[in-house]
C-alpha cells in the first residue's frame, strides 16, 4: 500500500512554531521544502497562553528576526497588546511581550507558508523514519506515502504519545484534543534513540461575557508600542487590555479538599512537569503560606469571546475546575469554555544532538523544540529556525552554523540542550546567560543580522539598511566623543537635573555618562547633524552609558574565546587518555563536546579533567600533523 | 629567565626571598594583589613544558598523573574543610547572596509576578551584613595564621634578668621543637613553644642564650631586625632591682609596639618602681611573675591573649580562614559587594548591580570548591512561587 510520494530536499515534520521557523528557512536558503502537518489547521498553532515574549523569550524572537526568521514579522502583523517590560532596569533586560490574537496568528503564518517558494505544505502524520545506510533519508506517513529527503527535521511538539489528564480522566491526544502521534516515538525508540517523559498543562479558558472586569485591575498595553521585527515600522493594530485578579481563600480551599482528585498527587502523571510552571495545585501545596496568587485573564483574539485564564494551570477534574473558576474575585458567575488539562508526551534527551541540533546517532536527521525537552512558543522557534538553517547547510555540503552563548540566547538555549540535557521541560531565563549585557533586546540586529545575510535568510535590502544604522551609530558616538561642552553650555540642562555643574569644558560623552543624562537631553545642548532613528539614538545612548560594564564581559568572552575555539577532532577516544577521572571519561564519550569550552561545561568534568585533556590534545595533534 | 631556555621555554621571573613562611607569604600576597597575576594551577608549569615543546609525552605522562594526585588531594583537602566552620560560614554567606540573587532574577524573568519588588536599600543591607561578615573572616585570618605560624616573639632585657630562664622554662615545659628550617639563615635559630595553646615563635634565642646584654646590643643590625620582625616583645625586668634608666630608654621607644612587660622574680622582695613603666605599658600588659617558681604563666597566656584576639581566644576547633589564595579570594569577593553597594548609590540598574553580586557569590564557591552550575535557577523555583 506505500508509495513513493516525493524526493525533497529537506522535510520538515510537525508545523508548529519550530517547525514553521525550519521550515520557511530552508526554503529561503534555496531548499526544496516539505512541511507535514497531522492537521492543516494547527498551523502556528498557540495551545497554550495567547501571548508571545517576555523576558530573555522576547530577546530570542527578536535573534529570530535578525536572522532572517519568521515569528518577529508574524507577531507584529497579528499583536493586540504590546508591553515593554523592566523599563525600570537596565537595557539588557528590556522585554518586549505582546498578546496575539492566535487566530490571525495563526492564518497568516499559514498564509506566508502557503506563498514561500520551494515551500510545499502537506498534511499528514509521519508514522517513521526511512533511514538508509545509516542516514535518515526521508519519512513514511500513515497513508503510506514515502517522502524522500536529504535531511529530516522532527518537531513534533507534545504530540509524541501524547496523553492529556483531567482528574480522574486519562486519554491518548495530542494539544487540544488533536490526534496524538504513538508510533513515531516507538520508532524512534526503536532506532536506538533514549526518550524521556515530560508533563506540562494549560488553564481553562473562560467566556468573555460572564467575566466582571469592574472588579479586576486592568493592564493596557503601551501607547507607543514598540515592535519585534526590525522591519515593522509601524502598525495601527487596535490593543485589547488585560485583567488582572487573584485566587480567594475559597479556591484554596476547593483545591485542598479535591486534593485526593488531583492527578499530580494521585500518582496518576508520570511526567516531569517544569518547576516554572506549576498548576494551580501544585503552587497552593508547595507555597501553601501564600494567601493569593495572581491570575491574569487575556484575550484569546479579536474576533473570540474567548479569555485565557493565567496563573491557573490546571489538571483537577472539570467540576473542579468551575467551581476553582467560580471562587475567584470578578469570575462568580463566569462559564467555562474549554477546561485546562495536564498533558505528557514523549521528549528525546537532547545530549544526543550536536550543537548543530543533527541527531548524533542518525546523520540527516534534527530535532527542533519541544522534543529536544524545551518548552515555549519562542524556545521552539530559535531551535527551529537553527534545525532549518543546518539542514539547508547539511544538504548544501556547508558547515553548520552554532550561535555561541556570547551571542544568542539562542546560543545559550542550543548549548545547554546539548551540553547539560535537562531534567524537566526547559524554559529560558535571562540569568541563564553569562553575558546578559551583551545579549539584549536591542542590540540584537548587531549581533545577528550579518549571519542572517550571509546565510541567505536577510535581503540585500534590508542588510544595506542594517550597515546604515550600525554605520550612523558608530558616527554619532565618535562625534560626540569629540564635541566638547563648555559649562555655560550645560548649565541649565544640568540644573534642572539636579546635575552638579560643570566647572570645564568635558567631551559630550563624559556627560552622557552620568546616571541622570539622557540622549534626549544632551540633544537639547549639542544636536547632532545626523539623521539619526529613535532606535539608533537608543543604541548610542546605552553603548556609552554603559562602556565600562560592556567591556567587562567582552573581556570575559575574550579570556575564554581560546577555550571555545579549540576544537576537538570528533574521532578522539577518550577511553584512550590517559588520566581523565572515570566519569569524565564517561560523560565526554556521551556529550562528545566540540570544543574545551564545551568540555568544560559538562557537569562532572573537572578543571584537572581539562588540563589533562589540552596536553592529550596537543599531542593527538602534533601525531596527526606528523602523519600528514 | 628568558624563554626559551626556561623550564617552560617562557620567559620566567624567579623571586629569591628569606626563608621562613612568612617573607613567602608576603611576596605572594604583594603580587597576587596586582591585576594579571594569578597563582598556578596543578602542574601548570610542566603543561606549559609540554605544550611549548621543552619535554616529551612520557615525562608530561608523569606529570599528568602528579595532576590527578594532586587535585585528588587538592579535594581531599576542600572535604576536610568543608566539614569544618569556615566552610559552614562561607556557605552561609553564600546562601544569603543567593537568595538574594534569586530575589533579583525574579524581578528580572518575572516582572509582573507578585513578589516584593527588589529595591536598592534592600540591596545595600544585604550586602553590607556579607561584607562584615567577609571581614570577620578575614580577621580570623590574621588568628589562624598566629595559631599556625605562632606570634613572633622577641624577648629583651638587661642581664640577669632572668631571660634564659624564662626562655629555658618555656621549652622545657612544651618540649620545644628546635628547628633548623632550610633556607633560614643559619645563625637565627627560631624555637616554638606554646603558653597554654598560644603558639610563640621565638627569635634569636640563640642571642639570647649565647650574648649576655640584649640591651647593650640593641644597636646590633641583627637584634634590630630581630626586633623589628616581632609580632610580640617580651620585655623582662627584675623586680628585686630599682628599674635601670637604659630599660625605661628601650621601653620609651617601643611603646607602639604589642609588648608585654614581665616584672620576673616576683617570690624576691620587691625593689622596682612600676610607676615609670605604667606611663608607658598598659597596666594588662604587666605582668608579675616568677619564672623559678612557676608562677604567673596563666597571666602571661592572658595578656598574651588580649593583646592578639582581643581577650578572647577563639574556640580552639575553628577552622580558621589560613592560605593566601582563601584570603584572596574573600578580598575579591569583598571589593565585588562593596563594588554593587556603591552601584546602587550612583543609580546603576539591578540587572548590572547584579553582575557584582554574582560574582562575589562566584569567588566565594570558588573558594569551597562549589560549581556554579543550576543552584541559582534550583533556587529561583524554591523561593518563589511561579507559573502560568
Amino acid at each position: 500500500m506505500g508509495y513513493e510520494a516525493g524526493q525533497y530536499d529537506v522535510i520538515v515534520v510537525g508545523a508548529g512554531h519550530a517547525g514553521c521557523e525550519a521550515a520557511l528557512a530552508a526554503a529561503r536558503m534555496g531548499c526544496d521544502t516539505l512541511l507535514l502537518t497531522i492537521n492543516l489547521d494547527m498551523v502556528a498553532f498557540m495551545p497554550c497562553n495567547p501571548s508571545i515574549g517576555g523576558p530573555a523569550k522576547g530577546h530570542v524572537v527578536r535573534e529570530i528576526d535578525a536572522l532572517g526568521g519568521e515569528m518577529g514579522r508574524n507577531i507584529d502583523k497579528t499583536f493586540i497588546q504590546m508591553r515593554m517590560l523592566n523599563t525600570g532596569k537596565g537595557p539588557a533586560v528590556h522585554a518586549l511581550r505582546a498578546q496575539a490574537d492566535k487566530f490571525s496568528y495563526q492564518h497568516m503564518m499559514k498564509k506566508t507558508i502557503e506563498e514561500t517558494e520551494n515551500l510545499t505544505l502537506r498534511q499528514g502524520m509521519v508514522d517513521e523514519l526511512i533511514v538508509e545506510d545509516g542516514r535518515c533519508v526521508g519519512v513514511v506517513t500513515k497513508t503510506g506515502a514515502a517522502y524522500r529527503a536529504k535531511a529530516v527535521v522532527l518537531t513534533t511538539g507534545t504530540y509524541l504519545r501524547g496523553k492529556i489528564i483531567m482528574g480522574e480522566l486519562m486519554y491518548e491526544s495530542g494539544p487540544n484534543n488533536q490526534q496524538p502521534s504513538v508510533k513515531l516515538s516507538e520508532n524512534l525508540r526503536s532506532l536506538g534513540f533514549e526518550l524521556v517523559r515530560f508533563k506540562t498543562g494549560t488553564p481553562p479558558r473562560v467566556h468573555k461575557d460572564t467575566i466582571d472586569f469592574d472588579k479586576m485591575e486592568i493592564q493596557p498595553g503601551d501607547p507607543n508600542p514598540k515592535f519585534f521585527s526590525y522591519e515593522t515600522e509601524s502598525s495601527d493594530n487596535e490593543q485589547l487590555p488585560c485583567w488582572l485578579t487573584y485566587t480567594s481563600e475559597e479556591t484554596h480551599q476547593i483545591i485542598n479538599e479535591n486534593l485526593h482528585r488531583a492527578p499530580m498527587f494521585s500518582g496518576q502523571i508520570e511526567g516531569t512537569g517544569p518547576r516554572y510552571c506549576p498548576s494551580i495545585e501544585d503552587k497552593i501545596v508547595r507555597f501553601a503560606d501564600k494567601p493569593k496568587h495572581q491570575i491574569f485573564l487575556e484575550p484569546e483574539g479579536k474576533h473570540t469571546s474567548e479569555y485565557y485564564v493565567q496563573g491557573l494551570s490546571t489538571s483537577m477534574p472539570e467540576d473542579v475546575q468551575l467551581r476553582m473558576l467560580r471562587s475567584i474575585p470578578g469570575m462568580e458567575k463566569v462559564e467555562m469554555m474549554r477546561n485546562g488539562y495536564a498533558i505528557e508526551y514523549d521528549a528525546i534527551v537532547p545530549t544526543q544532538l550536536w550543537p548543530s541540533l543533527e541527531t548524533k546517532r542518525l546523520p540527516g536527521l534534527f530535532t527542533a523544540g519541544q522534543i529536544n525537552g524545551t518548552s515555549g512558543y519562542e524556545e521552539a522557534a530559535g531551535q527551529g529556525i537553527m534545525a532549518g538553517i543546518n539542514a539547508a547547510r547539511s544538504v548544501q555540503g556547508k558547515e553548520p552554523i552554532v550561535l555561541k552563548r556570547s551571542q544568542a540566547y539562542i546560543g545559550v538555549l542550543i548549548d545547554d540542550l546539548v551540553t547539560k540535557g535537562t531534567n524537566e521541560p526547559y524554559r529560558l531565563l535571562t540569568s541563564r546567560a553569562e553575558y546578559r549585557l551583551l545579549l539584549r533586546h536591542d542590540n540584537a540586529d548587531l549581533r545577528l543580522t550579518e549571519i542572517g545575510y550571509e546565510i541567505g535568510l536577510i535581503s540585500e535590502e534590508r542588510y544595506n539598511k542594517f550597515l546604515r544604522k550600525k554605520h550612523l551609530v558608530e558616527e554619532e558616538i565618535e562625534r560626540l566623543r569629540t564635541t566638547k561642552v563648555r559649562p555655560e553650555e550645560a548649565a541649565a540642562m544640568l540644573e534642572s537635573l539636579s546635575s552638579a555643574p560643570l566647572s570645564n569644558s568635558v567631551d559630550a560623552l563624559s556627560l552622557l555618562r552620568r546616571p541622570e543624562v539622557t540622549y534626549a537631553h544632551l540633544e537639547t545642548i549639542v544636536p547632532s547633524p545626523l539623521p539619526l532613528s529613535e532606535e539608533m539614538k537608543e543604541q548610542v545612548e546605552i553603548q556609552i552609558k554603559y562602556a565600562g560594564y560592556i567591556e567587562k564581559q567582552l573581556q570575559q568572552v575574550e579570556r575564554l574565546a581560546k577555550m571555545e575555539n579549540k576544537r576537538i577532532p570528533a574521532d578522539i577516544d577518550y577511553m584512550d587518555v590517559h588520566g581523565l577521572a572515570s566519569e569524565a571519561k564517561q560523560k565526554l564519550s556521551n556529550i562528545r563536546p566540540l570544543s574545551i569550552g564545551q568540555a568544560s561545561r559538562i557537569s562532572g568534568v573537572t578543571p584537572a579533567d581539562i588540563s589533562i585533556l589540552l596536553v592529550y590534545l596537543e599531542h593527538y595533534n602534533r601525531v596527526t600533523a606528523a602523519r600528514g | 629567565m628568558r624563554g626559551p631556555r626556561s623550564f617552560t621555554a617562557e620567559d620566567v621571573v624567579e623571586i629569591g626571598a628569606h626563608g621562613g613562611v612568612v617573607a613567602v607569604k608576603r611576596v605572594l600576597e604583594t603580587l597576587l594583589a596586582q591585576d594579571g597575576i594569578r597563582l598556578a594551577e596543578p602542574g601548570e608549569f610542566t603543561k606549559r613544558a609540554f605544550l611549548n615543546g621543552r619535554i616529551d609525552l612520557m615525562q608530561a605522562e608523569a606529570v599528568i598523573d602528579l595532576i590527578r594526585s594532586k587535585s585528588d588531594r587538592a579535594f581531599a583537602v576542600a572535604m576536610k574543610q568543608a566539614e569544618g566552620t569556615l566552610s559552614k560560614r562561607i556557605r552561609e554567606l553564600r546562601q544569603s547572596l543567593i537568595e538574594l540573587l534569586a530575589h533579583v532574577e525574579v524581578n528580572i524573568d518575572y516582572p509582573e509576578h507578585d513578589v516584593a519588588e527588589m529595591t536598592n536599600a534592600y540591596i545595600r543591607e544585604r550586602c553590607g551584613k556579607a561584607v562584615e561578615e567577609i571581614e570577620k573572616l578575614l580577621k580570623t585570618a590574621k588568628e589562624g595564621k598566629i595559631l599556625r605560624e605562632g606570634i613572633v616573639t622577641a624577648i629583651v632585657g638587661r642581664p640577669n634578668v632572668g631571660k634564659s630562664s624564662l626562655l629555658n622554662a618555656l621549652t622545657r615545659e612544651n618540649k620545644a621543637i628546635v628547628t633548623d628550617i632550610p633556607g633560614t639563615t643559619r645563625d637565627i635559630i627560631e624555637e616554638y613553644v606554646t603558653i597554654n595553646g598560644i603558639p610563640l615563635r621565638l627569635l634569636d634565642t640563640a642571642g639570647i642564650r649565647e650574648t649576655t646584654d640584649v640591651v647593650e646590643r640593641i644597636g646590633v643590625e641583627r637584634s634590630r631586625s630581630a626586633l623589628e620582625e616581632a609580632d610580640l616583645i617580651l620585655f623582662v625586668l627584675n623586680g628585686s632591682e630599682p628599674l635601670h634608666e637604659d630599660e625605661l630608654e628601650l621601653l620609651g621607644k617601643l611603646k607602639d609596639r604589642r609588648m608585654i612587660v614581665i616584672v620576673n622574680k616576683s617570690d624576691l622582695p620587691q625593689q622596682i618602681e612600676l610607676e615609670p613603666i605604667k606611663a608607658i605599658v598598659p597596666e594588662e600588659s604587666i605582668v608579675r611573675m616568677s619564672v623559678k617558681a612557676e608562677q604567673g604563666l596563666d597571666d602571661l597566656e592572658g595578656a598574651i591573649s588580649a593583646l592578639f584576639f582581643e581577650g578572647q581566644l577563639e574556640s580552639h576547633d575553628l577552622t580558621y580562614v589560613s592560605n593566601v589564595r582563601h584570603i584572596t579570594l574573600l578580598k575579591q569577593a569583598q571589593q565585588s559587594l562593596r563594588d554593587a553597594i556603591e552601584a546602587t548609590e550612583a543609580g546603576i540598574p539591578i540587572d548590572i548591580i547584579q553582575i557584582d553580586i554574582r560574582n562575589a557569590w562566584e569567588q566565594l564557591g570558588e573558594l569551597i570548591g562549589d560549581a556554579v552550575g543550576e543552584s541559582l535557577i534550583d533556587q529561583i523555583f524554591s523561593q518563589f512561587c511561579l507559573g502560568k
